[in-house]
């Protein structure tokens, strides 16, 4: 029988296409289950699990909290803002702190590259990556590969294209990873400035004309410029990133075929795309929040089941 | 490995008659009644016993196939990771007459995850059970079913199983004894 070959979910350059298979197939189930009348099941009902988020989240912390709750899990929510953390506790006390109340896995979101990574070799727990700072962010990947192949079918020898902000952001990283692991071609486009060097050497081609890429692909993942990891302008202005950059109608029209629209979310409307394309047919921007419960709910089940075993 | 046919083609077809109209006794027109097959095995018997009815001329009888795989309790407790196959349940189980539906009755624990699972879809009137085989002195839990096709005694360690045969229409279905 398949397992995963990981005990943690760190990023998805640790995981193994046939990894990224069992998620997949594993999450197909529980939508099903969570469009059920009664969505719940008493799966991991003897399993604790801690949400550490040292960063803002909405989406990926209600996923994460409604994916455990959905599987019966007990659920302890902690934010970096209202702890110790400001008292000058360091991370690995922290977690140790909370593991020693009886959790059996931990989510951890945190604004350091590497944070999940760390902790994984410090603390003996089942830690699952929810975003560590521009690095990976893997739960997000595997539901935008999920809800492409859903869309798409096989991914193999489609194009999919990244947009924006690539230089700050974790999902276009765990992204490259995912998408070359399903064989899928993968173009970036973003200002010259907002590319991060050397970022071919992942396999993907780069370019800073969209209508090009808009034209070569099959489905874009549409990414947010990351004011808030900017320490310098990366470009002129707004206004201007919107009209070189942003996706609109007009554009959409433009092209020879019709294409997918991915957008993480949070969205800025009229930023890198304006509300006539987010609320279009194409985009599938609510089918990712659906599939991103489903995702995690796969995630944590087939961690947990290799936790250590009830014994008997 | 030794195997041994226990039940015959013909005496599997006699049996599936008989569950058969046995329903149609108990179950009249099955205008409330849901016929719910387990995953992976008993739908296959369940399929079966629709067509049967169908030549009855019973057909447009309301089922579904039901995955408990993340209602068993032996999650975390076996070396190897549970995997479910899929559930299609397009209907509603509020007030209606079950028929739970599986190949071989062993522990009964597949009908306790069964049990729980049938909660997501409503709360049923009633629920029965219909297995074609029961493997006598196994149960680990107070589980009888309601409609049985045959009784079987097993030494522990023998698996029972049901050959089903896609090809043909007929008389398909056998059973073998392995001695491990």
């Amino acid at each position: 029988m398949k397992k995963l070959s990981v005990s943690h979910l760190l990023g998805i350059k640790y995981l193994q296409p046939e990894d990224l298979h069992l998620i997949f197939e594993t999450a197909t189930h529980f939508k099903e289950v969570i469009n059920r009348p009664i969505k719940k099941v008493p799966s991991l009902r003897d399993i604790t699990i801690a949400n550490l988020f040292f960063e803002n989240s909405t989406r990926t912390k209600l996923s994460f909290e409604l994916a455990e709750k959905r599987l019966s899990a007990d659920v302890i929510n902690f934010s970096a803002s209202q702890s110790s953390v400001s008292k000058g506790e360091t991370l690995v006390d922290t977690v140790n702190n909370i593991l020693a109340m009886k959790v059996d896995m931990i989510v951890m979101r945190h604004p350091n590259p590497g944070a999940a990574h760390f902790l994984s070799k410090q603390v003996n727990s089942c830690i699952i990556n929810a975003g560590d700072g521009t690095h990976e962010h893997p739960s997000q990947a595997l539901l935008d590969a999920y809800s492409l192949q859903e869309k798409l079918g096989d991914l193999k020898g489609r194009r999919i294209a990244i947009v924006g902000d690539i230089l700050h952001s974790r999902v276009a990283l765990s992204n490259i990873y995912a998408l070359k692991m399903l064989g899928a071609e993968v173009k970036l486009c973003a200002p010259k400035s907002l590319f991060p060097k050397h970022i071919e050497s992942l396999g993907v081609t780069v370019s800073s004309d969209l209508m090009n890429v808009l034209n070569w692909c099959d489905a874009v993942n549409m990414l947010r410029v990351q004011k808030e990891r900017m320490e310098l302008s990366y470009f002129p202005s707004t206004r201007e990133y919107s009209q070189n950059f942003g996706l609109n109608g007009v554009r959409l029209k433009q092209l020879r075929k019709e294409i997918v629209v991915l957008h993480p979310g949070p969205i800025n409307r009229g930023v890198e795309i304006t509300s006539e394309v987010a609320d279009s047919e194409q985009a599938i921007i609510l089918d990712q929040v659906e599939n991103g419960v489903a995702i995690r709910m796969a995630i944590i089940y087939l961690l947990g089941s290799q936790l250590n075993r009830v014994i008997t | 490995m030794a195997s041994k046919i226990l039940l015959s083609k013909q005496h599997v077809s006699i049996i599936l008659s008989r569950l058969c109209h046995q329903l149609m006794e108990r179950h009249g027109d099955f205008s409330n009644t849901v016929l719910v097959g387990l995953q992976p095995r008993g739908t296959l018997l369940m399929v079966r016993l629709l067509d049967l009815l169908k030549e009855e001329g019973i057909d447009s009888i309301a089922s579904g196939k039901l995955d408990t795989t993340f209602f068993r309790d032996d999650f975390r407790r076996s070396e190897k990771p549970l995997h479910a196959k899929a559930t299609e349940m397009n209907v509603l189980l509020e007030g209606k007459e079950v028929v739970l539906i599986d190949d071989v009755l062993f522990t009964g624990r597949s009908i306790r995850s069964a049990l729980s699972a049938i909660d997501s879809y409503g709360r049923p009137k009633s629920i029965e059970l219909l297995v074609l085989v029961d493997r006598r002195f196994s149960r680990h839990l107070p589980i009888q079913p309601d409609y049985l096709g045959a009784q079987v005694d097993a030494l522990q360690g023998d698996k029972v199983k049901v050959v089903w045969s896609e090809a043909q229409a007929e008389s398909i279905v056998y059973l073998e004894k392995h001695n491990e």
